[in-house]
This record gives structure tokens, C-alpha cells and sequence, in this order.
């Protein structure tokens, strides 16, 4: 099942190019349906379910965000490379491309999920690019009455690993940063500190997603110094590719080994291992800013 | 005689002795008759017995309150006392329901003011309530006994003010979980020092501090009080003070159980609690603090309903607390206490019919923890009479549920929701649809079903083709095409309630179910491909429905947001607000 998606997907990627930069397919997306249904809203449905990430990146500072007909053309703005940190929710179907691009309305009838900002930082729309430190939930979901919710935000369990929350933290001997993969459920901490380079780090990642096994194929670019240029985690079981990425402190998502080890240590704030299908638009960029570095 | 001859005197014999049957006596047994489908269905019987029906009835449930009007309703039923009103669509909870929708008490109070006099009990929810309404209800029905507000809004605590105020027969205050401007504590204190009756007092979910020696001295002189819910800003050492003046509780819930205590302040609220040997139901318990928990240990030994939602347990502390639960049949936690905390549930409660699982952090899907599928496992394991479960988790197997639902085959009431929408069995990547359709197949006393994860048009074939006796069905992100929602109306016989948002089911699938509507209280679709022409045919073809239109800010014209759909006797309402189009 997975595969046939997959191939369909990888199809429609191959006819509409443009779709396929840093465009996402949603976590339940199904996109043989897509285009046999006769209003073009379906598209939009499936969309809903990965209302979550998605949508976050065309919210306009806050409120309620919602489709018109209008709006669905030039997907650009619309979305950006997938959040770092959220979780698929082990969904796999997400991670190929659906060759839909954003919100494009064809019949111009849409649904309107309603999107609403419930985190105080506020992405502003258009922007393209990512490092949004606030997440777009969709109204009403999951079903808890408002007295429930309120009651947790204002007094929220206390938990052991208070930790959870907080980003790399700096000084007492730890670097901590999150790892979330594609398509697993749970998220993972490591502590960057603990490493001396890619190599360690890229193997404790293939323990800690020990369903998937790591390859190392070919190098990116010449480079003098310690790099790892391509580390791609082989998923045997689903048949794609992965490549480990990470955010930096600007906010901006890189391919893993671009720079010497100790100035990633500097800057990454947290990792994802992500389809490299979605990863294609990240090496232009990486190699750019590397240059403006460098 | 011929047979036909035969039958046809003896059915004039039978006839000729229904009809000298006396009316007290009908009415007197009809009175014993508590159930109002029972009566229902006895209203159907004859005339007569329509009449003796009507006028022994005592008590009104409303599951719509646009369903009938309250003239409809007095005209009826002369002599009511009692009334269950019910109003927004459930959506409501969610948000995904306009501010002013309606459902507003007050003409039905103007109503019963001038024809129930001698009201006595009052159970509203959903409704929209004032403080006017609220001061209304306690000065015009002298005899009033019983409030009971659960999901309503539109009013504050000077509302309760009133009802304390005024209501000298009062034995019950029970509100829940409402959108109520707590202005502050001052309501508890205008119980005049003369009233005594109240046996329930629940205000566990109002935030303000109260006087606590008003609140002291109100329950010392309450002898038959049997059901007291405080809030947070009862302290433990408060706790224990109450406690000691009604022993006889038989439902308690606490304050904030987190307090410092000395051992001897300790000590005494441990003796104190064991002496309420007749409780029950144990709630409250705000943030909990893991070392007092032992206290309750001596009063737990014959509760059956233990809720621990608004306490974030760890799986150790829940695990301890159980053992001394034996009797539990109900049980409800939040998923700090993980699956390990469940494995105890299975292994200490084997009485156990009802598990609700609520989530901690339900917006943060970065969380490591919570509950999965391996916890919902356990517990069916342990506990073979589970009937009613709700379920929030962030990964499901169809699996799982399958040996879930082979270990208890009983369900009523299944409520699953995987929180992420359109999640997949994790392990397989497949949809969820086997999960659900092991649920129809199996469990075929399943009267409510609210579904989740990736669902194609599969689940809805099943359910339409197994769920004989659902009433309910919730659904949300799922179903791919008309198809779904299209087996689900011409199945499920027993449909009474369908609310639907998100999925992709347009103007084929609402149509339909023409007919199905008028024998179902409503219908809730929001978020899918349903558009104005659609309801608007369905609104010619099927005039006994109301239908009704929300529309969203900016939406496109020809799309129909959300719908409402009901049947009504009373005809179209006239208090929608300008954002709600009635077809």
C-alpha cells in the first residue's frame, strides 16, 4: 500500500516539477483520488489532516485563517518546507510529494478547514521560508471541551522531564537537541556534546532509529575539512531515502555535514531525518549560505 | 363459526374491555413508567392511552430543544415537574458552533412560569442561560428543587447568586463545565442561614475562591447532604475540616490535593476520610501530589466511579491507588499515566465498564508521552465488562483493536480518537478501516461510535452494514468519497445522531438520506463539499426538516460551511442570528 502511493506520487512529481520544490504531501493525502473527484475539493480535505504543519506557514499573524477560491493560486506562499519537530504521527503517505502544490483550486469550490493559531508566536504568511515557533492546529481538534483545555493550559501537569519543551539548551555540559524522523512516532534527544563528529552522531541516530540502517554514498562537494556530505538513512522496510537535517539558529533548514563539525554544534537547534524527496530544494540553499560563510 | 368470525368477536370482546378500563387506574400504573421511550411508545398505543399517558407524566426530555416548542410541550403535558432540555448541536464543545447560535432558556421559562407553577427540577445542556434568566427561574417557581447546568453559557456567577438566594426548597446545585463568568466566590454565601435542604452542591468547576466559612457552616447544617464537589481553591486542610461535618457523603470531590501538610495534619485528614464509608464516587483531586494519595487509600475500599481527569497521575501512583479499588466500574484518567498505568488498571479492576482516557497536552504532538495502543490492549485484557470507553491517543493498530474488541465484546459505547487526523495504523501504514469494522462486527450492542486515523470509504460500509443498533456516530477527517457517508444513511437503522466534519461527502451523500432524517434527532456537517443548492433541495423536499446553514467570514458563496439539519414540529425558529441561514 505504501508503495503504490508512493509511485503515484513520484509520477506526479515527475510531470509537475515546480510542485515538487519544498512542496508537501499531508498526512493523509490519498492522491489517486485527487484527481478522479469530480470537485476538487477532496484535494483540500486530505489536506485538512495535515492542517497542523501545512497550513502554518500561510497564517496571516494570528486569527482565523481560512480558504476563499481566491487564494489557492501560487502555491509558493503557501507552503514551505515541513516544519521541523512535527511529527508525522508515523505517516508515511505524507513524505512523498503530491504533485497537488498548495491549495490550488481547480473548480474553484473549497472547503474551509479552519485554522487557528493557539501559541503566541505567529508565522507571518508568505514568508517561504520556515522557523516557525508556533504551530497552526485546526479548530475544535482534538475534541475537548473548552473548560478542559483551558483548565490544562493554565495549570499544565507536571511532569518528571520538564525538559520536554525546551530547545537546545547550552552550558552545563549538554547540548540537547530533538530528533524527530518521518514516519516514526516519537521524537528522540540527543546530546550533541557527547559526539566528536558526524560519524558518531550518524551512528547513534541509525541505534536510535534502529529500524532503519544507515548507508554512506558518494560526497557532496570536495571540501577539506570534516564532512559529511551526504549521510542517508536507507529505510529497507518502506524502500526511500532519508537524509539528516537540521535547523540552525537563523531558523533556516540545512543538509547535515555542510559545515565543520563544531560550528554545527554551534548553530543546530534541532535534527530531522526527512524524505530526501523533500529535502531536494534544501542543498542549493545550504551550499549558498555556506559560501556566504565561508 | 369461521375463523375469521371467530377472530372478529373476540376482537370486539377485547375492545369492549379496553375501552372500560379505568382511566386512574392506567394512569397509576403509567405513573410507575420512568423511561421516556417507554412512554412514547405507550402514547402510540390509543387514544386513551395517549391521554392517561400524557397526564401522568411528571418528567420531559427534550433532546432538541428545536424540536418543539414550549407551548407544543405545556399543551401536552399538564403536569410536568421536571424538565431535560438539551440545545447546541454537540459541535458546540469544539468551537465550531457561531457565539449566538440560540438555544436560549428563556421562552421556555416565560412558558412553564405561567404553566408549571410547581416546577421543581431543571437539567439543561447546551443551553444558552442568563443571569436574568437564572434571577427569572429563582423567584418564579417557589417550589424549585433541582439545577443542573452542564455545557451551557451566557451566565455568571451573580446568576447563582440569585438561585441561592431565592430558592428556599433547593437540594440540588450542580454546575459543570460551563462557559461561566466566574465574577467571584460571594454566590456560596447567600445561602440564607436558614436553608438546609441541599443535598448535591457541585461547583468544582468554577475558579474563584470561595468563603470557606460560609461554605463550613452551609454544609454543617445540610444533614442530607450527599454529593459535594469542591474546587481548586479548597485546600486540603479545608478538605478535612468539611469532611468531619458530612461523613455521609456519598460522592467527593476535592479540592487542590496539594497542600503542605504536616504528619499530623496528615494523620487526621486520613482518619477523617476513612470514616466516609459510604462514598462512592471520588473526583477532583487538582494537582495531586503523589505522597497524599495514600490518605484516600481507607475511603476507596467501595468507590465505584474514580475521576482522576483533572489530576495528572503517573502510572506508579495510579497503579497504588487502584489496589485499593476493587470495586471500580468507572474510571476515568489523563495519559500521564501512560500505558504502564493502564497495565495496572487491567490487573487491579476487574469490575471495570467504563475507561476515559483524556489527554494531558493535546496540543503538543512533540509529546513522548501519553498512552498507545499497548495500554487500551491491557486493559481489555483485565477487564472483560468494559461497555464505554474514550480513548485519546497518538498511535493505533488495527490489530489492537481487533483484540480489544475480542476480549470485550460489549461495548456500547466506543469513542476513539487518534489524535492526529488521518493517522494510519502505525506498524502497517494502513487505514484504520479493519479496526472499526471489527468493532461493528463484534460488538453488536454498539449504540455510539466516534472514529478516527485514515479511514477510507471501507469503515462507513461496514458501519452502515453491521452497526444494527448505533445511535450515534461521530466522524471526523475520514471517508473518501459520497460513497461512505451513503452506507452509513441506508444502514444503521437505528441512527439517531450523525455529526460529520471534514470529510469529503458533498450533495449525492446528503440527499441520501431524505428520509432517514425525519427519524433521526439531527444531522452536523461541517467542513465538506456540501453546497447552498444542495441544502436547499433537501430543505424543499423534506419540509418537516429544518435546515440550516452556517456560514463562515470569506467563504465562497455557493458553499454551505456547516449544516444543521433536524426534524421539528415547531417549524422553522425565529430567534437564529443573522450568521445562521434557515432554508
Amino acid at each position: 500500500m505504501e508503495k503504490s502511493y508512493d509511485d503515484t506520487n513520484t509520477e506526479k512529481s515527475g510531470l509537475r516539477l515546480k510542485d515538487t520544490e519544498l512542496r508537501l504531501g499531508l498526512p493523509g493525502s490519498e492522491s489517486p483520488e485527487r484527481e478522479e473527484h469530480d470537485q476538487n475539493v477532496l484535494s483540500l480535505k486530505s489536506f485538512v489532516s495535515g492542517a497542523k504543519r501545512g497550513f502554518s506557514d500561510a497564517l496571516d499573524g494570528g486569527g482565523k485563517w481560512v480558504f476563499s477560491g481566491g487564494s489557492g493560486g501560487g502555491s509558493e506562499g503557501l507552503f514551505s518546507p515541513r516544519r521541523g519537530g512535527n511529527n508525522n504521527g508515523g505517516n508515511d503517505l505524507s513524505g512523498s510529494d503530491s504533485g497537488l502544490g498548495g491549495p490550488v483550486l481547480k473548480d474553484g469550490v473549497a472547503p474551509k478547514p479552519l485554522v487557528v493559531q493557539e501559541k503566541k508566536s505567529q508565522v507571518a504568511a508568505g514568508n517561504g521560508n520556515t522557523a516557525p515557533a508556533s504551530k497552526a492546529q485546526v479548530v475544535g481538534w482534538p475534541p475537548i471541551r473548552s473548560f478542559r483545555k483551558n483548565t490544562m493550559a493554565s495549570h499544565p501537569p507536571k511532569n518528571d522531564n520538564d525538559d520536554d519543551n525546551a530547545e537546545a539548551k547550552f552550558g552545563s555540559g549538554c547540548l540537547y537537541v530533538k530528533v524527530s524522523m518521518d514516519g516514526a512516532p516519537y521524537l528522540r534527544k540527543v546530546d550533541l556534546k557527547i559526539y566528536g563528529g558526524y560519524k558518531e552522531l550518524s551512528s547513534a541516530l541509525e541505534k536510535m532509529f534502529s529500524c532503519f540502517t544507515i548507508g554512506q554514498c558518494g560526497s557532496h562537494g570536495v571540501s577539506s575539512r570534516d564532512v559529511l556530505s551526504e549521510s542517508r538513512l536507507i529505510d529497507l522496510l518502506h524502500g526511500s531515502e532519508y537524509v539528516l537535517t537540521y535547523e540552525d539558529k537563523d531558523g533556516d533548514w540545512m543538509l547535515v555535514g555542510d559545515v565543520p563539525w563544531e560550528m554545527f554544534t554551534n548553530c543546530c537547534k534541532r535534527l530531522r531525518i526527512m524524505k530526501s524527496t523533500e529535502a531536494i530544494g534544501l542543498a542549493p540553499r545550504a551550499m549558498e549560505k555556506c559560501k556566504t560563510r565561508t | 363459526m369461521g375463523s375469521s368470525e371467530l377472530k372478529r368477536s373476540k376482537d370486539s370482546v377485547e375492545s369492549a374491555r379496553w375501552s372500560s378500563f379505568p382511566d386512574e387506574v392506567l394512569e397509576r400504573v403509567l405513573s410507575l413508567l420512568k423511561s421516556h421511550r417507554d412512554r412514547s411508545s405507550v402514547s402510540l398505543v390509543c387514544k386513551d392511552w395517549y391521554n392517561a399517558e400524557r397526564w401522568s407524566r411528571t418528567h420531559v426530555f427534550i433532546g432538541n430543544c428545536y424540536s418543539v416548542s414550549p407551548e407544543i410541550v405545556a399543551r401536552r403535558f399538564p403536569r410536568i415537574r421536571s424538565v431535560t432540555l438539551k440545545g447546541k448541536p454537540r459541535f458546540s464543545d469544539f468551537n465550531l458552533v457561531p457565539e449566538n447560535w440560540g438555544a436560549d432558556i428563556h421562552a421556555w421559562l416565560v412558558v412553564f412560569a405561567a404553566k408549571y407553577p410547581f416546577l421543581e427540577e431543571l437539567r439543561l445542556k447546551r443551553m444558552a442561560i442568563s443571569d436574568e434568566s437564572l434571577e427569572f427561574l429563582a423567584i418564579s417557581f417557589p417550589n424549585f428543587k433541582a439545577l443542573s447546568l452542564l455545557s451551557c453559557d451566557g451566565f455568571s456567577t451573580n446568576g447563582l447568586a440569585a438561585i441561592a438566594t431565592h430558592c428556599k426548597n433547593l437540594t440540588e446545585l450542580d454546575i459543570q463545565e460551563n462557559g461561566i463568568d466566574d465574577k467571584g466566590g460571594s454566590w456560596l454565601s447567600c445561602f440564607p442561614e436558614s436553608f438546609t435542604s441541599l443535598e448535591v452542591l457541585n461547583f468544582a468547576n468554577l475558579t474563584s475562591d470561595i468563603n470557606f466559612d460560609a461554605l463550613e457552616k452551609l454544609v454543617g447544617r445540610c444533614k442530607s447532604m450527599r454529593v459535594l464537589k469542591l474546587n481548586r481553591s479548597v485546600s486540603l486542610e479545608q478538605l478535612q475540616r468539611l469532611l468531619v461535618s458530612a461523613p455521609q457523603l456519598a460522592e467527593l470531590g476535592t479540592g487542590s490535593f496539594s497542600q503542605e501538610l504536616t504528619i499530623r495534619e496528615y494523620e487526621e485528614l486520613e482518619s477523617t476520610l476513612s470514616i466516609c464509608k459510604n462514598m462512592h464516587t471520588l473526583s477532583g483531586l487538582w494537582d495531586a501530589k503523589g505522597i497524599y494519595l495514600p490518605a484516600l487509600y481507607p475511603a476507596c475500599s467501595h468507590l465505584t466511579f474514580l475521576n482522576l481527569s483533572y489530576a495528572a497521575l503517573q502510572s506508579v501512583e495510579l497503579a497504588k491507588l487502584l489496589a485499593h479499588c476493587p470495586r471500580l466500574k468507572r474510571l476515568w484518567v489523563l495519559d500521564t499515566v501512560e500505558d504502564k498505568g493502564l497495565e495496572a488498571v487491567g490487573l487491579n479492576c476487574p469490575l471495570l465498564e467504563e475507561l476515559r482516557v483524556f489527554p494531558a497536552d493535546p496540543f503538543d504532538d512533540e509529546i513522548v508521552h501519553g498512552v498507545t495502543e499497548a495500554g487500551f490492549v491491557a486493559v481489555s485484557f483485565g477487564c472483560p465488562r468494559l461497555h464505554y470507553v474514550l480513548y485519546f491517543c497518538r498511535q493505533m493498530t488495527n490489530a489492537a483493536v481487533a483484540t480489544i474488541v475480542q476480549n470485550c465484546p460489549d461495548f456500547t459505547h466506543f469513542r476513539l480518537c487518534i489524535m492526529n487526523p488521518g493517522q494510519p495504523d502505525y506498524l502497517t501504514n494502513e487505514p484504520m478501516d479493519e479496526a472499526f469494522g471489527a468493532v461493528v462486527k463484534t460488538c453488536t450492542k454498539l449504540q455510539r461510535l466516534s472514529v478516527s486515523g485514515l479511514l477510507t470509504d471501507l469503515t462507513f460500509e461496514y458501519i452502515g452494514r453491521y452497526a444494527k443498533n448505533l445511535e450515534t456516530l461521530s466522524v471526523a477527517f475520514a471517508g473518501r468519497s459520497d460513497w461512505g457517508m451513503q452506507c452509513v444513511l441506508g444502514g444503521c437503522p437505528k441512527l439517531r445522531k450523525l455529526e460529520i466534519r471534514d470529510c469529503p461527502f458533498g450533495n449525492a451523500a446528503l440527499l441520501s438520506g431524505l428520509e432517514k432524517y425525519e427519524s433521526m434527532r439531527s444531522l452536523w456537517m461541517s467542513a465538506c463539499n456540501v453546497t447552498m443548492n444542495g441544502c436547499r433541495l433537501l430543505a424543499r423536499e423534506m419540509p418537516r426538516l429544518n435546515v440550516e446553514v452556517m456560514k463562515e467570514d470569506g467563504s465562497d458563496e455557493s458553499q454551505a460551511d456547516k449544516v444543521y439539519v433536524y426534524r421539528s414540529i415547531a417549524g422553522p425558529r425565529r430567534d437564529a442570528p443573522p450568521s445562521v441561514l434557515t432554508l
